[in-house]
Parts: C-alpha cells; structure tokens; sequence
C-alpha cells in the first residue's frame, strides 16, 4: 500500500503549495514596502489610518446589528417551526435558500429601486434609513447560515419538554424563549453570529451600492490608490477570518446536550 | 429531527393546547397553528417577503416595462448587444471553468485526506483550513492574488529570475479569463472540500473490502462503485460551484477593476451610472443572472434529493 500513499502526499502537497503560496507571497508583500529590508510600515500605514479603524467600526457595528436583527428573526421562527407548526417547515427553509439562488448584487439592486426616495418606504434618503436598510441585507445575506446554525442547535436540546416544565411553572412564551431556549442554544446562535460576522465584515457590493461608509468598500479605495498596504489588509483580514471560524470550532467543544441521543 | 420525535413526552401529558395540533394530521398548512406560534414566525415571513422577495419579483417584472411604463420585450431583445451577451459569455466560461476546476481539486484533495492515509492531523486541518478559505473571498483575496500573480506577485518575479521566464510574456495575465478561474479556485476547492467529505465518509469501508474480495482493482472500484455513488453529489457540487462564481463580483472587481466585463461588474457600473442608458435594460440583466443562478440551483436541489438516498 505504499503506492496509495504516495499518491495522497502528491495531492495533499501541490493543493497545500496552491494555498500557502498565495498567503506567504502575501506577507511577503505586505512587508517589503521599504526596498531591500523587510518592515511592518505598510501595517502601520494601514492600522494608523483614521479610516480603517472607522470604516472597521462601522462594520462591526453594521454586523452585530444584523446579528441581533437575526436572531429575532430566526429564533422564534425556527423554535416555533420545530415546536408547533412543522408544516411550515418546507415554506422557512425554501426562504432560508432564497439568499443562495439571489446574488446580493441582484438583492441590493432590487432594494435600491424598491426603497429609493420616491417609494413608499424611502429607506435610502437618510443615513439611518440606509444604515437600517444595509443591516437588513445582510440579515439576508447571513440568513441561510443563521438559520441552519439556530435549527442544529434546537435539534440537540429537548424543546419540547423544556417548554413543557417551564409552561408549568408558568412562564409566558417570551420568557420561554429568552430565559429557556435561548441560553441553552447559546453555542449555536454564536456560532452562526461569528459566520454571520465572517461574511458581512469585508462586504463589497452591497455597502459600494448603498453609498456606505463600510470595511469592504475602504479596502477596495485603498486596493486602487496603494501598492502595499492592500496586502497588508489582506493579511488583517485573513486574520479575522481566521478568528471568526476559530471560535466557532472552539464553541462547538462547549455545546450542552440536553436531548437524549437515540444513536 | 428524528432523534427529537422519539424522547417527546407523549401528548397526554402535555398542556392540554401544546403539540396536540400538530399530531393529527391536519391538511391545510395553518390549520391547528395557534396565533402566538403565528406571530412567532410572522416576523421571518415579514422579512422575507418585503426584503428578499418584493425586491426580486419587482426587478423581474421591471424587466418587461419600458420607461413610459408600457409593457415590452424589448429589454430582454437588448440583452442580444454584443457587449452584453460578451459579458454572459465569459460569466458563464469563468463559471464553469472554476466549478469544474474546483470540483475535480476539491475532489482530490478530499479523497486524499479521506481515503489516503495521511498522518491522523491532517485531515481536521484541512478542514478547518477550508472553513475559513471559502468564507476568504472579496477584496481581500484579489489583494492576495495580486500579490502572488500579479505582475509585482512573488510568483511572477520567481518565475522570472530563478527561471527566466517571463509569465506575462508568455501570455498570462491575472486580469484575464484565466487569472480570475485560478483566483476564483481558492474559494471553490475548500467549498467543494467541504460540502464533498460527508458523501466520501459515506463510502464504507465494506464496500471496499467487498469489491477487493470479489478481486477489483481500485481502478475497477471507484469506475463502478466509488464513483456512480458520488457522481449525484459531484453534479450538485458542481451546479452549487457554478453559480456561487456567477453572482461572486467582489473579488473580480477589485482584481480587474471594469476592465474585464462579467455580468455582475456591467450590472453594477449599471446600478451606479446607468452605463446601458436603460433602466429596464439593467433589471433585465438582473433577470437573466437570476433566471441563470436559479437554474443552476434548482439542479442542486433536485440532485441533492436524490443524492442522499445513498447517504444514509
């Protein structure tokens, strides 16, 4: 069986080649702003700059409101899908698809005339309508990946029966949700906000759009103007790629159980 | 979902309204849901019909008006332009080379993380390496490439002085056809990874041992076993491929500016200056990107469907 080994450290290697080299002759760049010596300006021309740390606030800020936008959307809808109304099931999940058959380019163009200043809803005249407006496309955007996240980790509790003791102790649905079903699928809903986080943070077409003052659309105006530093941003924001995907592995070790496991 | 309905507390015991409706087979959809569990998933409803499906429906049917509001075809005859059917075309070859590029390397490295007895390491960094390559895409991963392929890239100059060999003189260039399919490949091969490792971990081991047995050789495995079991995911990953390319625009035009033309980048110019002098024009452009991604994932699904009768 030495043959069949052979062939998988060939694969493995040439595909490890195709994407390592790209991030090494990355850093590479992003160092070499100085001729001949290598050194950490392009990051410091970058991470000094008055935009980027306010264009990565306010994507920050854009993402965790889409975050919270939601988990108010989903928790209750898949909770009460899973719960009372499994009808509905096939109607949420070809919605929770919709955003993965409509590019966001189609979304955000649709928006733009549905919500422009002469429409009923003028969503695109202040800057809060738009702020407001960029934070629902990417509730859009995250919504196939919260969903599913929020559905998976319903699936290992025991809904049914947590619903049942606190109904008797006399909760209310709200206090159902908030205080029962909430904390216990507290892992999943992290996880899906740090995917969430992961897509919006470095979002192009939809801020460029909307005339938004977001991360995607700052990295774009310094990839046009600068030689060095957008790979030094390339770097930042692999990095924070990198961190969103890592806590969601590192979560996934912490998620409680409370539904009895038939297999 | 299963593995819930077997540890439920038989209704019974259950408060005299909850989860009784649902067990009696009702047939309308929203008979037996009660108008709190409305009001819970209204919201979501809500949403999606006012800020993923109005927005849709309106673009397509904007697409068979004309700017006097009259209905016309002419804005679907106008996508018959040169510039713009030029554009659909390299679209749809960028698309479908990347897929297919993506798939067969996706394919191989999974086999080879999977099946080739790699250091037991391996495998879980590959994969984590590909949750965060497929979500590595946008601007940032045209800066990458530029760095690597670009005329000033790491690879361009290696090429040049350890090599001499100019890969811009022979032809290359990384705003081209080619440059963006192999760009396009770095977040195609991990989404394929990903999505095709559960269907080769449902390859069992006995099925290999069965075949070995009866005397094939892995040539004649994987020509009659391996590969007509995997051969529906393959299909579904590829059409899944194809259209996450088709509606990907960030990474194109950062790499390209507007210099090459795929639909995404003419629509967008569009939506910023109406660069077609037609708004109708725009929507129906919008409608043939849509008509083309659903296409590609209807296919998806209808495969997938019947893909996971093997899976279980």
């Amino acid at each position: 069986m030495k043959r069949n080994r052979a062939w998988a450290w060939i694969i493995f290697i040439l595909g490890a080649a195709y994407f390592l080299l790209p991030l090494f002759a990355t850093i590479q760049f992003s160092l070499s702003i100085r001729r001949g010596t290598l050194s950490f300006d392009a990051y410091a021309n970058v991470l000094e700059s008055p935009e980027f740390q306010q264009t990565l606030v306010y994507s920050l800020l854009i993402g965790v409101a889409a975050i919270v936008v939601g988990l108010l959307l989903v928790v209750p809808a898949a909770y009460f899908v899973r719960l009372r109304a499994p009808q509905l099931r096939p109607v949420i999940e070809f919605v929770t698809l919709l955003p993965l058959i409509i590019p966001p380019i189609i979304l955000v163009f649709g928006y733009i005339r549905m919500y422009n200043s002469s429409s009923i809803l003028p969503l695109t005249n202040s800057g809060l309508g738009t702020n407001v407006l960029l934070t629902l496309a990417y509730v859009a955007l995250a919504l196939p990946y919260m969903y599913r996240a929020v559905d998976t980790g319903l699936r290992t509790i025991d809904v049914q029966t947590l619903t049942e003791a606190a109904n008797i102790l006399g909760a209310n649905t709200v206090t159902i949700l908030a205080r029962v079903i909430f904390p216990n699928i507290i892992v999943a809903v992290l996880s899906g906000a740090f995917l969430t986080l992961a897509i919006v943070i470095g979002e192009f077409t939809v801020a460029s759009l909307l005339n938004r003052p977001a991360f995607g659309v700052y990295m774009q105006n310094v990839g046009a103007n600068r030689a060095f530093e957008p790979a030094a941003l390339a770097v930042i924001s692999f990095i924070i790629t990198w961190a969103a995907m890592g806590m969601i592995q590192l979560l996934a070790r912490f998620a409680p159980r409370t539904a009895v496991l038939t297999d | 979902m299963s593995s819930n309905t077997d540890t439920v507390v038989p209704n019974s015991a259950a408060p005299a309204s909850a989860g009784a409706a649902s067990s009696r087979g009702l047939s309308t959809p929203l008979a037996g849901v009660r108008w709190a569990d409305i009001l819970g998933v209204a919201p979501f409803l809500v949403f999606a019909v006012l800020f993923l499906i109005i927005p849709t429906l309106y673009l397509v049917v904007s697409a068979f008006f004309d700017r006097n509001g009259g209905f016309t075809l002419q804005n679907l005859l106008d996508l018959g332009t040169p510039q713009i059917l030029n554009s659909f075309w390299i679209s749809i070859r960028v698309s479908v080379a990347s897929a297919v590029f993506g798939c067969l390397a996706g394919l191989l490295i999974a086999l080879a993380i999977i099946r080739g007895r790699l250091p037991a390491g391996i495998r879980s960094t590959v994969m984590t390496f590909s949750g965060v390559a497929s979500n590595f895409a946008g601007i940032p991963l045209a800066f990458a490439f530029i760095a690597t392929l670009g005329r000033l890239g790491l690879m361009t100059v290696l090429f040049r002085t350890l090599l001499g060999f100019d890969i811009y003189r022979a032809g290359f260039n990384l705003l081209s056809f080619w440059g963006l399919t192999i760009t396009y490949c770095y977040f195609q091969i991990p989404l394929m990874i990903l999505i095709i490792a559960p269907a080769i971990d449902g390859l069992r081991r006995e099925w290999t041992e069965a075949a070995a047995t009866l005397g094939a050789t892995p040539y004649q495995f994987w020509r009659f076993v391996g590969l007509p079991i995997l051969w529906p995911n393959l299909l579904g990953t590829l059409s899944l491929l194809f259209a996450n390319a088709f509606g990907a625009i960030a990474t194109a035009y950062a790499l390209t500016g507007s210099s090459l033309n795929i639909v995404p980048i003419l629509l967008y110019a569009q939506i910023r200056g109406d660069v077609l002098n037609n708004p109708g024009l725009g929507a129906a452009l919008a409608l043939g990107m849509i008509v083309i991604t659903a296409l590609a994932n209807v296919v998806y699904l209808v495969i997938r469907t019947r893909a996971e009768r093997w899976l279980k």
